[in-house]
């Protein structure tokens, strides 16, 4: 699906010139309207409009349809031949909490401490991450960046409430304009009953009787039951008392929200074991879940769809957790999942791979999923899941103009994102890789 | 990967996990173990395919006749005999056996970490012909992989290419004829950066500097050994009588092979100035290089390296994972390509091997490579870097019938292998595996019932004996449990973590290629 003739692109290149020249590294004027015009647009809400017209205003979509009027005074691209749809959004990531994975300096994903529910990742999200531009280059215009997710930084292991995920836009001079939802879910790694782990004290693997790994997971579980019991009666005391007559606690504070149901858990699970337990506990704590990993969700489907607890994939491109599993056991949840009716995302889990968030649907779709649910479960789905859909996730008036045109399927591998639209400006797509692809290209031969 | 076990089966059924442990000792080859692979037919046609030769071009409609594991004919009339075994492939496209150029499969152990010179180990003697991942390959098109040593060493351990011979013993594994080699590890890994394990003092070296040093200071070693046994064998020759032989040194033995053109040097490197380095030492010793893996910097000096005639294998689009990774970029295969260097895409990891096909095409997308050259990355390129280019990386008559069979253009992410074949037998067939499952699952579950009716009856039988007053029975001693070595290859940054962590985590876990 390449671009047509020489005269088209031509015009393409003409028609963008100004807009392009304005955004070398930022984002151009907020001012502007745009109106990408003989679009085929992928809404994602109803039909496909095989000709239309988008007019982004005001950081907003102001109009999507065949029959469109282009505004007086707006920039337009003609996008014949090109493709409009809803930017991507990566619902778990750490983007711009983790730089370079092996340098603790460059690291801010994991704090210290199994309960950390008052710390934001917003808050440590670096704006001019490099991995910003690069993700967005492949057409995301939005992640969750999620705190205590492990990892290098944390020695390996991961905190039980590992703090707050901010739904962000990747593009910004400055976190502020940047967020989305500064507290979109509180993140908790459910732990596993381990008989075998390994101790980075010692750098050695260690052993140990089910009967006591049951007991030190009974132990967490326990534990997490007392915070949020707790974080109940400080709710109450809230409610009741004027802040000046009870000592705050940050740490439960954050958690009210959580017991009051308005906050999600985005609870870590993959084993089905745990995802039943990680189910019953907050179905008991009146929590609302929402699963994360979920590499045998698909062992729990019904349950996971009679309690309506929407799940966020990890990549099928994984080994499948068990040496006996089929080959392409995580290839084939998504279309079994979609089948039962349990609603799901797909996410990177990462920030070097998030561009392969789109290789991963692709995947899932040839093995059996439909296509508009891929589509769908890297834009409107996670957007619903974490009750953002009311602003991003499809191409309606009145949404945030987060989208992108392209010249064919955004999931396969070979697409290139032509134009790229954060709440309504045309956005760089200039990146680290970019440039030093130019640069060197540029190398003389050596004497 | 994880750092623990993580077993599904719940508290009160703990004692018949121990007896499963044990049953999946005794019967896991009934359960996902190869079966004996096909017997090949004498002879095969694969009919009404799109085939990719590679080497001549895109076939519409055409056929390849295999005779006795090797490609016949191929084209658009191809007449079979009537006893040939027919596979329809219609809608199909076939493309050479893909072949993985860094690899950790197949293999009991990968680092022995301990010295800054382990060249005296040899991956061949650690072959695992029942690692899971070599079906799970297999599956993903890919025919023959270069089984590579870890990278914790300046000089690792000796290396050899593979067939992905699923079911075979680790005899009928390696590639007959293909030269074996060694690995070389350059940078932040041999001088062990990310890598300190508590209470253990710092192992030279611990810079550039000195991982320069190591091979050089192996080399003198090497050309002296050489020129003891080249005096010794020319006066022996001459018929001197009573010559006593220089005392045989098995790791400088490999070295001197390196020195005499017998074995490949495949070196795991990054930066630029490593690169250069390396090529440098190679020129005064007078040795070659046969690939730079990952060279994630080779776009820096690509000019360097096609003069140098150096092939260069690499990643797609990894990168971040570590310092010497952060101007990593997925131009990389195509900027070199374009400079004159033989590029192919790698895995270093069983996952990424599943598709790499995928990961060769980004680099259509990533510098404009065209399709074929893309498809090269994958075929060609590498059975070029692993000398076996006259067996395998191509559809050509007299070729090994290495092949794989995708439902559509492999060049996509929505391809899917159908079947793989190597030497004319069918490896993998995705409708067999897929049939097979139902009865699999029957299998595992009827064992498991076995078992549990076993342990409740022993649990019974002991039961008079055991119950004390206390009603407490003793605990039973744990068989040991079966648990798969945790594998690292290389520093081994793999996208999709099972346990949610960063992918950096992999560098510092145990038992890898650290």
């Amino acid at each position: 699906m390449k671009s047509t003739g020489l005269i088209f692109r031509i015009a393409l290149v003409v028609s963008a010139l100004c807009a392009l020249s304005a955004i070398a590294f930022g984002q151009a004027q907020p001012s502007t309207t745009y109106a990408l015009t003989h679009a085929k647009i992928f809404t994602l809400v109803g039909n496909t409009i095989e000709d239309g017209t988008v007019v982004l205003h005001d950081g907003k979509i102001a109009a999507v349809g065949a029959t469109v009027e282009v505004p007086a005074g707006a920039q337009v691209i003609d996008a014949k031949g090109l493709q409009v749809y809803p930017g991507i959004f990566d619902s778990i990531t750490q983007m711009g909490l983790r730089e370079i994975g092996a340098v603790s300096a460059t690291v801010d994903s994991t704090e210290t401490g199994n309960y950390n529910p008052d710390v934001v990742a917003a808050t440590a999200v670096s704006a001019s991450s490099e991995h910003i531009p690069v993700t967005r280059a492949a057409g995301i215009t939005e992640v969750l960046a999620v705190p205590g997710s492990g990892g290098f930084d944390s020695g390996g292991s991961s905190n039980m409430i590992g703090g707050q995920a901010s739904a962000i836009h990747l593009a910004g001079w400055a976190i502020d304009e940047m967020l989305i939802k500064k507290s979109a879910a509180m993140a908790l790694h459910w732990p596993e009953i381990e008989t075998q782990t390994f101790d980075f004290a010692t750098f050695s693997r260690k052993e140990k009787p089910y009967s006591e790994a049951k007991q030190e997971y009974d132990k967490q579980v326990n534990e997490l039951t007392d915070w949020l019991e707790r974080a109940r009666h400080y709710a109450q005391v809230m409610e009741k008392g004027s802040p000046a007559k009870y000592d705050r606690d940050l740490k439960l504070e954050a958690l009210v929200p959580v017991v009051r149901g308005e906050l999600p858990v985005l609870v870590f699970a993959d084993r089905s074991r745990e995802i039943r337990n990680a189910v019953e506990f907050c179905d008991k704590q009146k929590l609302r879940m929402i699963l994360a990993g979920g590499e045998e969700a698909y062992k729990v489907k019904d349950l996971l769809r009679s309690k309506g607890i929407p799940v966020i994939l990890r990549p099928m491109l994984t080994l499948p957790p068990d040496e006996d599993d089929p080959y392409d056991r995580l290839l084939l949840q998504p279309a079994e999942l979609a089948a039962a009716g349990v609603t799901f995302a797909i996410a990177s889990f990462d920030n070097s791979f998030a561009r392969r968030l789109g290789q991963n649907a692709a995947n899932a779709v040839a093995h059996g999923l439909p296509y508009e649910e891929a589509l769908k479960a890297v834009t409107i789905y996670p957007a619903r899941i974490f009750g953002l859909d009311d602003q991003i996730g499809t191409i309606e008036q009145g949404k945030l103009a987060n989208l992108i045109v392209t010249n064919g399927d955004p999931l396969e591998l070979t697409t290139d994102v032509k134009y790229l639209f954060i709440r309504g400006q045309l956005t760089s797509m200039d990146n680290r890789h970019l440039r030093l692809y130019e640069k060197y290209s540029k190398r003389p031969k050596p004497q | 990967m994880k750092s623990s076990s993580r077993f599904s089966i719940h508290a009160r059924n703990f004692r018949i996990l121990n007896l499963l442990c044990v049953l999946y000792v005794v019967f896991f080859p009934i359960l996902a173990r190869a079966a004996t692979p096909p017997d090949a037919p004498a002879v095969i046609v694969i009919q009404n395919a799109t085939i990719l030769t590679v080497s001549h071009g895109t076939i519409e409609h055409g056929s390849i006749l295999i005779k006795d594991g090797k490609i016949a004919e191929v084209g658009q009339s191809v007449k079979a005999p009537k006893d040939a075994q027919v596979i329809d492939a219609a809608g199909q496209f076939v493309i050479p056996g893909i072949i993985d150029c860094h690899s950790h499969i197949a293999a009991e152990s990968i680092n022995e970490g301990s010295v800054s010179v382990s060249s005296m180990v040899n991956m061949a003697e650690i072959l695992n012909p029942e690692d899971i991942d070599i079906y799970r390959d297999l599956a993903g098109g890919v025919t023959a992989a270069n089984i590579l040593h870890g990278s914790a060493n300046a000089i690792g351990g000796q290396t050899l290419v593979i067939k992905l011979r699923w079911g075979q013993p680790a005899a009928k594994l390696p590639f007959e004829g293909a030269l074996p080699g060694i690995k070389f590890a350059l940078g932040e890994n041999p001088k062990r950066s990310n890598f300190s394990i508590p209470g253990q003092p710092k192992r030279y070296p611990a810079t550039r500097m000195g991982v320069e040093e190591t091979i050089r200071g192996a080399f003198s070693e090497a050309r002296d050994y050489k020129k003891a046994w080249d005096d010794h064998n020319k006066r022996s020759a001459a018929g001197e009588k009573n010559l006593i032989p220089p005392r045989r040194d098995l790791r400088l033995e490999p070295l001197v092979e390196v020195l005499e053109g017998k074995r490949y040097v495949h070196s795991h490197c990054y930066r630029e100035d490593e690169i250069l380095m390396l090529l440098r030492v190679a020129k005064e010793f007078g040795f070659k290089v046969r690939t730079f893996q990952h060279v994630l910097e080779g776009y820096k000096v690509a000019d360097e390296l096609a003069a140098a005639g150096v092939g260069a294998s690499t990643f797609s689009d990894w990168w971040a994972y570590k310092v010497e990774a952060y101007d990593a970029i997925p131009y990389n295969a195509a900027l070199m390509t374009r400079r004159g260097v033989i590029v192919s895409i790698n895995s270093d990891d069983a996952e990424e091997a599943t598709h790499l096909n995928q990961e060769a095409a980004k680099s259509m997308k990533y510098g404009g490579l065209s399709h074929d050259e893309a498809l090269k990355m994958v075929t060609l390129n590498p059975a070029m870097q692993l000398g076996i280019d006259k067996r395998a990386g191509t559809i050509d008559v007299g070729k090994d019938a290495d092949l794989a069979i995708y439902n559509r253009d492999p060049l996509s992410g929505y391809a899917v292998v159908q079947k793989t074949l190597i030497d004319g037998r069918v490896y993998f067939d995705r409708q067999r595996d897929i049939a097979e499952r139902a009865d699999r699952e029957k299998e595992k579950k009827a064992l498991i019932d076995k078992f549990k009716k076993a342990a409740e009856k022993k649990a019974e039988e002991k039961k008079p004996d055991t119950a004390g007053p206390s009603g407490q029975k003793p605990t039973e001693k744990k068989p040991e449990e079966k648990k798969p070595e945790v594998k690292k290859p290389e520093e081994k940054p793999k996208p999709p973590q099972s346990d949610g962590t960063d992918s950096a985590t992999i560098g510092v876990m145990p038992g890898g290629a650290l």
